[in-house]
Order: C-alpha cells, then sequence, then structure tokens
C-alpha cells in the first residue's frame, strides 16, 4: 500500500512541477494546488499507514492509530486552503490589472 | 510552566483580531496599535530579564507534557530576536503613521501587521518543528497580504511570484517534516534532538538536514535561492520593506541557526564546514556584488541584506562558540541597522519622489541631520569602528582565521569593503552634488520622518560603544545553544 | 457575467430548502465536533457553502439582504473569542489553552458534556465562516 501511495505521491510532484513551470497564472496557482496535496500525502505516509482504529473516544477498537500526522495534516489542510484561496484571488487581482495571464510578459522591464 | 512565555505571541494575536473591529475608525486604530506595540515591547524585555535570571523558560500549551504536546521555549537567543521584533515593530509603525496614505490605513494594514508579528514572535519562542511550519505561515500569509498592500501594479506582478516561491518552500518544509517523522517518530525540537543523537546523524538524517537547509535558505535569501529577494522588496512601502528586509529574512536565518545547533550538529564537517560556509560565501560575495551594480536606493539594501544574510550564516558554518555568538550579534546589528536604512530610503523617497540614485543629489545642504543620521548607519552597516557592525563581524571573522578556514575569512573581509564601497555610493549620488529636487522638496520637513529612526540609530551607535555588555550577553546565549543538553533538559525535564 | 434571462424556479425553490438542510447539517457537525468527527472549521466551511449556494441561485443583492452585516466582523470576532477561550485558563494560573469539561443535567437533554473547547471551536466557526465568504464574495462582486 505504501508503494502504491507513494508512486501517486511522485505523479502528484510530477504534475505540480510540471505545471509550476507553466506561463499561465492559472496553471502555476494549480501547480501549487498539486505540490501541496502530494506533500500532505506523503506526511500521512510517511508516518505510515495503520490499520487501527479512529482515535475518537467512541470507537471501540484493538490497537489505535497514530493520530498526530493526522492533526498534522489536517493543519497543513487548513493552512493550504486559506493559502490557495488567498493566491488564486490574488492571481485574479493580477489578470484584471495587468490584462494578460501570461508569465513571460509579467516579465517587467529592466530600469524599473 | 509559565504563561509568560506565550505572551509576545498572544497580545500581537488580540491587537490584530482586535483591530479588524476598528477598520473604519483610523484614530482608533492608531492608537490602540501604538498601545500594544510598546506593551509588547516591555513584555518582550521583561521576558528577557525573567529568563537572564532563572534560564530557559518553557511553557507546555494546555497542560500537555512536553513531548507530545505543543512547547513554547523562551531561551537567550530567542529572547533576544523577541526583542529585536518588538522594537523594529514600534519603529516601522511610527514610520508608517507617517507615510502611509489613508486609503491603504482603511484596508487592514494594521491587523495584518499585527498577524505577522505574532507569527514572527511564534516561530522565535516555538519549540516543535510543526508548530515552526505553522507560525511560518502565519507570518508568510501576512506577508503576502502586506507585500501586495495597495496592489499597485509593480506590486501585483511581483508579490505573485513571491507568494509562490514562499508556497514552494512551505511546500518542501512539509516533506522534510514528514521525513523527520519517518524517521524518529517525534517533532518536539528537544526530543528530535536527542533522537538523532541516538541515531547518529548519517545517511538519510543528512538528506534531511539539507532539505531543511534548503527550506530555511528560501526564507532566508541565502544563494542560490535569493533571487526573488531584491525585486519584492522593492514593491512595498518603506516602512514594509524595512520591517521585511530587517526581520522576515532573519527568521530564515533564525531556524537555520536553532536547527542546526539542536537537531543536526552531529556531522559538523559536512554540513556545517562543507555546505553551510560555501554557501554563505557565496551569498555574501554574490549579495555585495549584485548591490555595487545597483543604481537604485531600495534595490541596493535589497542585495545587501543578502550578502550579510551571509554573514550570519558563516558564523554558524565556522561553527565555534565565538563565531555563533558573533552571528547571534550580527543577528541584533543587522535587524537594527536594516531596518533604518530602509526607512532612510522611505525617508528620501518621499522628499524626492525617487529611489533612483542618478535623480538624486545634493540633500546634505537642505537635510542635514538626515545626510549624516544615514552615514553613521552606512558605516555602521560597513563594519567601521566603533559602529557595531564591525563588533560583529570581527568575532565572526577572528574565529574562521583561528578555524583555519582562511577562504571564507578573506571573503568576508572583501565583502566588507564592497560594502564600504556601495555605502559611499550611495552617500555620494545622494546626498552629494548639485541639488536636483526642487526648492519646494528641499523645504519638505523630515523631522517627523526622522523622529522613529532615531532610536535606530542611537541603538547602533550604543551597541558599538557598550559592545562588551551585549556582546558577553551573546556569548551566553551561544554558549546556551552550542549545548543542546541545557534545552533538552529544560524542555523534558529528565 | 451575463444574466441569462432564464427561468430557474426549479433552482429557487430547491435551494430554498436544500440551504437550510446544510445550515442545520453545519450546525450538527459544529456540536458533533471534539470527540466524533466534526468541529467548527467543517461546520463553519458547510455553513459557507450554503451561503453560496444561496449567491449561486439567487444574486448577490438578496444575499446581502439575508446577511445585513460585514463579514469581517466575524472574522474579527471570532479571533476574540478564541483568544479569550484561551486566555481564560491563563487566568486561573493554568497554562494557555488549557481544556475544562464538566458533566452537566440539563433539563429535558439529559447530561450533556460542556467544555471550554466549545467557545474556542465558535471561535474558529465564525473566522472560518467569516473569512471562505469574504474571499468568495470578493471575486463574485467583481464580475458585475
Amino acid at each position: 500500500m505504501e508503494i502504491l501511495i507513494s508512486i501517486i505521491i511522485g505523479v502528484l510532484f510530477t504534475v505540480g512541477t510540471y505545471m509550476l513551470l507553466m506561463r499561465s497564472l492559472l496553471r502555476v496557482v494549480i501547480g501549487t494546488m498539486f505540490l501541496s496535496h502530494g506533500a500532505h500525502l506523503l506526511l500521512l505516509t510517511m508516518a505510515g499507514l495503520q490499520r487501527g482504529g479512529p482515535p475518537l473516544l467512541g470507537f471501540d477498537a484493538e490497537a489505535y492509530a497514530d493520530p498526530l500526522p493526522q492533526a498534522m495534516v489536517l493543519t497543513a489542510i487548513v493552512i493550504s486552503f486559506g493559502v490557495t484561496s488567498l493566491i488564486l484571488v490574488l492571481a485574479y487581482r493580477t489578470y484584471k490589472v495587468h490584462k494578460t495571464d501570461d508569465l513571460n510578459q509579467l516579465r517587467g522591464s529592466k530600469d524599473e | 510552566m509559565n504563561n509568560l512565555v506565550i505572551l509576545p505571541v498572544l497580545i500581537p494575536f488580540f491587537t490584530g483580531a482586535l483591530l479588524i473591529l476598528f477598520s473604519k475608525k483610523q484614530r482608533i486604530q492608531k492608537i490602540i496599535s501604538s498601545i500594544s506595540s510598546f506593551v509588547i515591547l516591555a513584555v518582550a524585555i521583561y521576558l528577557a530579564v525573567y529568563v537572564y535570571q532563572n534560564g530557559i523558560t518553557v511553557l507546555e500549551v494546555g497542560d500537555w507534557p512536553a513531548p507530545f504536546g505543543i512547547v513554547l521555549v523562551a531561551d537567550m537567543f530567542a529572547n533576544i530576536m523577541v526583542i529585536l521584533s518588538a522594537i523594529v515593530g514600534v519603529v516601522c509603525l511610527f514610520f508608517t503613521f507617517q507615510t502611509i496614505s489613508p486609503k491603504r490605513e482603511k484596508y487592514y494594514f494594521y491587523p495584518f501587521y499585527f498577524f505577522l508579528l505574532t507569527g514572527v514572535n511564534g516561530a522565535f519562542l516555538t519549540g516543535d518543528l510543526f508548530n515552526l511550519f505553522v507560525f511560518f505561515e502565519v507570518m508568510l500569509i501576512a506577508s503576502y497580504v502586506l507585500i501586495v498592500h495597495g496592489g499597485t501594479k509593480y506590486q501585483l506582478r511581483e508579490s505573485f511570484k513571491y507568494v509562490i516561491i514562499n508556497v514552494f518552500s512551505s511546500m518542501l518544509f512539509l516533506v522534510a517534516v514528514a521525513y523527520i517523522y519517518s524517521i524518529t517518530g517525534t517533532l518536539n525540537m528537544a526530543h528530535l534532538s536527542e533522537r538523532v543523537a541516538e541515531l547518529e546523524q548519517a545517511g538519510a538524517l543528512n538528506v534531511v538536514a539539507v532539505l531543511f537547509f534548503i527550506v530555511f535558505a528560501i526564507k532566508g535569501a541565502l544563494f542560490p535561492l535569493y533571487f526573488w529577494l531584491p525585486r519584492s522588496y522593492y514593491g512595498p512601502p518603506a516602512a514594509i520593506a524595512a520591517l521585511f528586509g530587517g526581520l522576515l529574512t532573519k527568521v530564515g536565518v533564525y531556524a537555520i541557526i536553532r536547527t542546526f545547533t539542536l537537531i543536526f550538529y552531529h556531522d559538523a564537517g559536512f554540513t556545517h564546514k562543507g555546505i553551510i560556509t560555501a554557501i554563505a560565501g557565496f551569498t555574501m560575495l554574490l549579495g555585495v556584488l549584485g548591490a555595487v551594480s545597483q543604481f537604485n536606493f531600495k534595490r541596493i539594501l535589497s542585495y545587501h541584506i543578502i550578502s550579510q544574510v551571509g554573514y550570519m550564516v558563516m558564523g554558524l558554518g565556522v561553527y565555534t562558540t565565538l563565531a555563533v555568538a558573533g552571528a547571534i550579534y550580527y543577528i541584533v546589528h543587522h535587524i537594527i541597522v536594516k531596518s533604518a536604512l530602509f526607512l532612510f530610503a522611505g525617508a528620501t523617497e518621499k522628499i524626492t519622489g525617487t529611489n533612483d540614485l542618478k535623480q538624486m543629489g545634493g540633500l546634505l545642504k537642505t537635510h542635514p541631520y538626515l545626510a549624516w543620521m544615514f552615514f553613521i548607519t552606512a558605516l555602521s552597516l560597513a563594519g567601521i569602528p566603533p559602529l557595531s557592525g564591525f563588533f560583529s563581524k570581527f568575532p565572526i571573522i577572528l574565529s574562521s582565521f583561528q578555524e583555519e578556514q582562511y577562504v571564507i575569512g578573506g571573503v568576508a573581509l572583501l565583502v566588507g569593503l564592497l560594502t564600504l564601497l556601495s555605502m559611499m555610493k550611495i552617500f555620494s549620488y545622494v546626498f552629494w552634488g548639485k541639488q536636483k529636487h526642487t526648492e519646494e522638496q528641499a523645504k519638505y520637513p523630515a523631522g517627523k520622518l526622522l523622529l522613529p529612526i532615531v532610536p535606530l540609530v542611537a541603538l547602533t551607535i550604543i551597541l558599538g560603544l557598550a559592545a562588551e555588555p551585549i556582546f558577553s550577553y551573546s556569548l551566553m546565549a551561544a554558549e546556551q545553544i552550542m549545548d543542546p543538553t541545557h534545552y533538552i533538559d529544560s524542555v523534558l525535564k529528565e | 457575467m451575463k444574466q441569462l434571462k432564464t427561468n430557474n424556479v426549479m433552482l429557487h425553490t430547491l435551494v430554498r430548502i436544500v440551504s437550510f438542510v446544510v445550515l442545520a447539517f453545519s450546525i450538527y457537525l459544529f456540536f458533533a465536533g471534539h470527540n466524533n468527527p466534526g468541529g467548527g472549521f467543517i461546520g463553519g466551511l458547510m455553513t459557507a457553502a450554503a451561503f453560496v449556494l444561496l449567491y449561486l441561485s439567487f444574486n448577490m443583492k438578496t444575499l446581502k439582504k439575508a446577511l445585513p452585516f460585514n463579514f469581517d466582523l466575524l472574522i474579527g470576532g471570532g479571533l476574540l473569542i478564541a483568544f479569550l477561550t484561551g486566555v481564560t485558563s491563563m487566568l486561573f494560573g493554568f497554562p494557555f489553552l488549557t481544556q475544562f469539561f464538566e458533566y452537566v443535567q440539563i433539563p429535558f437533554m439529559g447530561e450533556v458534556e460542556l467544555t471550554t473547547a466549545l467557545p474556542f471551536d465558535l471561535g474558529v466557526y465564525l473566522v472560518v465562516l467569516g473569512a471562505a465568504l469574504t474571499i468568495i464574495l470578493t471575486i463574485a462582486e467583481d464580475d458585475k
């Protein structure tokens, strides 16, 4: 299972990197999303995929899964939610002001 | 257990939340924020005194014991940083009052200013790697908003790049956290230090160490990852540029010093003397070369940030108590002087309306106080005795020669010379020569602009003249972080 | 965006019902948190989703009429509530954010667990709701 998920993480990172290197603003934003998904999945996988019950009071199980990586992933997801929405707004404003979403044209001139 | 430790994080957080409610009433905003910034400074100093008397102070948040819960740790090094952030916080706030346009003020400038301070202080005080990530994010999100605040064309374009590069480095941070959790099974820094010592840092752990170094190097603008800094620090108004230039990159440097003295210190030959020293050399040299080639006030200062981050990291790379003490002293000196210089850039921009050196001149005649204060600060940056710059470079370079690392020592000396050159270039272009600004601009009363900068200039002189007690304090802080057992014992209480 | 002049009675009628279901479920999720899946974050997002649904089927004006206040106040208020909950424990000499809980008999509801995590979660709920609505509606308002 770990190997399968590792491959998925690899794919996510590849796609993310590819998107990050593209010229369109929106694709770059989507690239960062893929990368952060990959990182979150990696965090969960690296902590070991366990078969225990959920570490909640209502559940009785023989063994419980390690709650720490889950808590961390949740925090990381919340943060990336906030950051992603901020980047989306920023990309949108940049597009509105500059009337282009091509990063090549957003390079700026030398003498600023 | 001591709740004092969390106050430097909580007070700005509370202030920020409160200011959101008063976002339309500028007077109240100003009053609340100025009171609060002084309270933070007072608390930071009190905490420093407390830690000085009682040793490393730890708070276990929510009463959960150390390796499991979240801890906040105040040791002397963290404390110095908190005091500095408070000082810069006060000064930049008052400079903001003078320069900011009312339009910007209404769009939640002050709340994000204080959220930024929350994140910065949190990053200094946390004793947990994942929490470091969280506080980094708090700081970064606030910085994203502040750097684009005002929304000019230039800002939007460059901020987007700044945001993307930082999001990328945050993602790498998570990856590094994932790896180290899978190797050691803990994220508490004291606990990590123990586990890594048991495992004998090699192989996979070295890779993780370098990964952490890359993450913090992006935030701290080290070679070859500094390319984002000069362009993005050019956009925002001077007060924000000063806060960022003085404080934000230093959070990255702080994280490097913390992790590489507390956790990854076992293979110093490879990490410290090899990678860190080499990168420090390149950072110093390329940063200062960039500064020499520029003809724009703010750009020059931005490149100088890079070259000076190199000095600090070099102090860590040489890795003796004296060198690390020098690095700490250098951070103190740099935060104060660099913020002051950015504020000078803001003041001259406010007077002449430009940042281009070639379009300025003759300010010495019309604004002599501004000129001479700038002169003192510039000399301090270049490292002329008896100002603070000299006493911070001296121990670093001295210990590099003692450790027989002549190349890096030589590079550091050369960079000092080039720094002097580019600072004098600014002085001669902006303050000497023919007056290029109009008579009306010449009558601009600079007193109000200078008032917030005066304490910084005074501090750099005091840091130089009273170097002995302050240096012995940073020596004590260095001794404390060079021996991780202090930190581990006070966190895990064994 | 061009307003299409179609008659979307179906959508309007459905959204009127569905949004209330979503709102009710979001409140359930909010209270279910702490010991079970749920909590302030998810509850806040769900509530925001209900309002966005309203915006999608009606328009900005109707939504503003239904929620005649500034969302920024939600963020500030939420942060303050969360902050004050954490600080309360400091006043009694415990570390920041220490939790307290008590089982209380409330008439008609039987034994209920009251914790200080609840007001903290309420703060989170308000912040998430305010932030999500602010972000989504900022872009939406721009469209006209």
